[in-house]
């Protein structure tokens, strides 16, 4: 009965029963092609790395009781830049500088971050309209940026980051992996992750409490741009173009609900690294598993809007209470229910 | 707290005149503080308009600003109620897509216009009414479930179909194609006067009655208004409830201006409504603001691709920065103005 309690049971159920409608449609699960894994988990796996990255970084900014909702922009932002950099090299294939500008591409999308968490913590605006005012420049300025054009790139180390492999495993999810390990380390190992749900919790006790709360609060964002920044580039890189439209279109919905399906409350306080990766993939392997079962991509969207109804109601203790008190026990005082 | 009185809007469309009479000193009271800024703005930026282009100061241009934007103004009047009871209506965009693409099948299918007009409507003030209980019942956030609500519309949308399909019914392109005469060579649309007819209405009944009180009191405190003994579940149902009608109103006047529907149309409307509605000085924690700020929150935005249009060579891009630039400004603005008050 305790593991039908945990936070994560349905989430991980939900996964469970995809992957298996996956493993029973698709031609190939899983198998070995020129040395490196293929199938359809793999593609669940690779195509999941960008939301990954924007959910983790969103995490964080959610657990300070914030929200991020200029990634999709920042993402648009980080792919231009990188893609006009690129395709004005003389040499696309010189490992040396796309590194470079990869670097350059996320120097930019901390600095985006950076506007962001002065907003929220030395100005203190709202979070949710303080990242509107990125979201809504911030895809005009990628088009600036690009001059309203796709620019298209043949580069073979920056398509390496999104469909390159390494040691048999996609690099874009050893990427993720990386990330995920080392903020589950900074967050779980150090102090780091107590001072964030501190700050969550109570920005004025915590700032009373001895610790730097705006010097967090415009971390985690600076964090979060960062993250969009890198996601942006894999997006861009298996595309091999900047699209300054579709480029992280909505992804900043798909990134509140991946964290919102892990368990982490929308008011900050806390937060869950694994159930956020878990509700990317899960996200993902939705998308994916709607088209391996012969439904048009498009209506993705209904069977997501189910899960996200399902899950949140069964999140909500309210729900809970409504549907299954009746099977419990009465309480001796009865709790305002209508409240 | 607020009495009918103080939250009646006395900044009707005389522009630029002191408002607010029975202040003994010059200064305007700080709650329209917000409000005369983004009127200022308005009027600079017009004045900037008719000294630089041609033809900028006919009369048409404010006219076609209001027939342009009545899609946006009609869903920002019901984005002001959700945003005036400290919630957010993220799927209104989605919901429009429904209705237009809801609108074009069926009216191909032959059924007769006033049944489809009233079915859509009925069914965006249905999913309204079904975030609006979820959120209360359920407690959950707006955020994610008017999101959830966002998936559903537009994934109805998509279901349905996912190309544009064409409207030849005749009721629907007489109403698109009517012009009603304002002065010699000054026309405007139907739509417009929809969309005007609503920011009235609105205003009326935030201003004057028990439900616009309602609303601004679940805004400044649910907690207090709970405990005053004020309808806070129903009042809060409605409101989403009104957001739904309002953005799929605004789905038909799209349908009626395109006469067309595609279920890609009002993307992102949602936060464009938003947006304006922060520009008109309503504050997103609920409680305080004015239909007529959404109102010139929506022409300012109006004004802005306006000019950008009369000056030809601008990129489309500067629209969304310009958009930008200025919900930063007013957000400070507004910052600034709140702090003084506390």
């Amino acid at each position: 009965m305790t593991i039908l309690k945990n936070r994560l049971f349905w989430p991980a159920a939900i996964l469970v029963v995809l992957l298996v409608i996956n493993a029973f449609t698709s031609n190939q699960f899983v198998t070995v092609r020129d040395g490196h894994l293929f199938g359809s988990l793999i593609d669940i796996l690779r195509g999941s790395a960008p939301l990954v990255l924007v959910a983790l970084g969103m995490t964080l900014v959610i657990a300070t009781g914030g929200i991020d909702l200029s990634v999709g922009s920042v993402m648009a932002i980080s792919g231009a830049v990188a893609c006009l950099l690129i395709s004005d090299l003389g040499n696309q294939n010189s490992v040396g500088s796309v590194l470079l500008i990869m670097l350059v591409a996320i120097g930019v999308s901390l600095l985006a971050g950076l506007w962001n968490g002065t907003l929220v913590a030395i100005i203190g605006i709202q979070p949710i309209i303080a990242t509107l005012i990125l979201m809504v420049a911030g895809r005009g300025i990628a088009q600036l940026i690009t001059d309203g054009q796709i620019i298209n790139v043949q580069s073979g180390p920056y398509a390496t980051i999104a469909t390159g492999f390494f040691l048999a495993l996609p690099v874009a999810f050893l990427i993720a992996v990386a990330a995920v390990v080392l903020i589950t380390l900074l967050t779980r190992r150090t102090a780091l992750g107590l001072l964030l749900e501190s700050v969550g919790g109570s920005p004025t006790a915590s700032r009373l409490a001895g610790i730097r709360a705006k010097r967090i609060t415009v971390m985690v964002y600076v964090v979060s741009g960062g993250f969009a920044g890198l996601a942006g580039l894999i997006y861009s890189a298996n595309i091999k173009s900047a699209d300054s439209i579709a480029a992280g279109n909505l992804i900043e919905l798909d990134a509140i609900l991946a964290v919102v399906i892990g368990g982490t409350a929308l008011i900050g306080g806390r937060f869950s690294i694994a159930g956020t990766v878990l509700g990317a993939v899960l996200i993902q392997a939705l998308g994916v598993t709607v088209v391996a079962i012969g439904v048009p991509s498009d209506a993705t969207l209904l069977f997501k809007a189910v899960v996200v109804v399902a899950l949140c109601l069964s999140q909500s203790p309210e729900f809970r209470a409504k549907v299954f008190g009746r099977f419990k026990p009465k309480p001796v005082v009865r709790a305002e229910a209508t409240a | 707290m607020m009495t009918t009185v103080d939250v009646t809007p006395e900044t009707g469309g005389k522009k630029g005149s002191p408002v607010n009479p029975r202040s003994r000193v010059y200064r305007p009271n700080a709650k329209y503080i917000p409000i005369l800024a983004t009127l200022a703005l308005l009027v600079i930026m017009y004045s900037a308009g008719v000294a630089n282009y041609e033809n900028f100061g006919q009369p048409s241009v404010i006219v076609n600003l209001f027939r342009d934007n009545a899609v946006l103004l009609v869903v920002t009047v019901g984005m002001t109620f959700v945003i005036l009871t400290g919630g957010i209506d993220l799927s209104v965009g989605a919901v429009i897509s429904m209705t237009t693409t809801l609108t074009a099948t069926l009216l191909q299918g032959g059924w007769p216009p006033l049944v489809v007009l009233v079915l859509v409507l009925l069914l965006g003030s249905l999913l309204g009414a079904g975030q609006g209980a979820v959120i209360h019942f359920f407690k959950v956030e707006p955020f994610i479930a008017t999101l959830a609500g966002l998936f559903l519309a537009r994934g109805i949308a998509l279901f349905i179909n996912q190309a544009s399909i064409p409207i030849r019914d005749e009721t629907w392109k007489a109403i698109s194609e009517y012009r009603i005469p304002l002065a010699d060579g000054v026309v405007t649309k139907p739509v417009a006067l929809v969309a005007i007819a609503a920011v009235l209405i609105a205003a009326a009944v935030l201003a004057w009655t028990r439900f616009g009180r309602n609303v601004y009191a679940i805004g400044g405190s649910a907690d207090s208004a709970l405990l005053m003994g004020l309808p806070v579940g129903r009042t809060r149902i409605a409101v989403y409830t009104l957001s739904g009608f309002c953005a799929a109103l605004g789905g038909v006047l799209f349908s009626i201006n395109s006469t067309s529907g595609w279920a890609l149309q009002g993307n992102g409307l949602e936060l464009d409504a938003i947006a304006a509605c922060v520009i008109g000085g309503v504050l997103l924690t609920g409680g305080s603001g004015y239909v007529f700020g959404a109102l010139l929150g929506v022409l300012v935005t109006g004004l802005i691709q306006t000019i950008i249009i009369f000056q030809g060579d601008l990129n489309a891009a500067w629209t969304r920065i310009i958009v930008g630039v200025l919900l930063f400004a007013f957000i400070v603005l507004q910052r600034l103005v709140t702090r003084k008050v506390k």
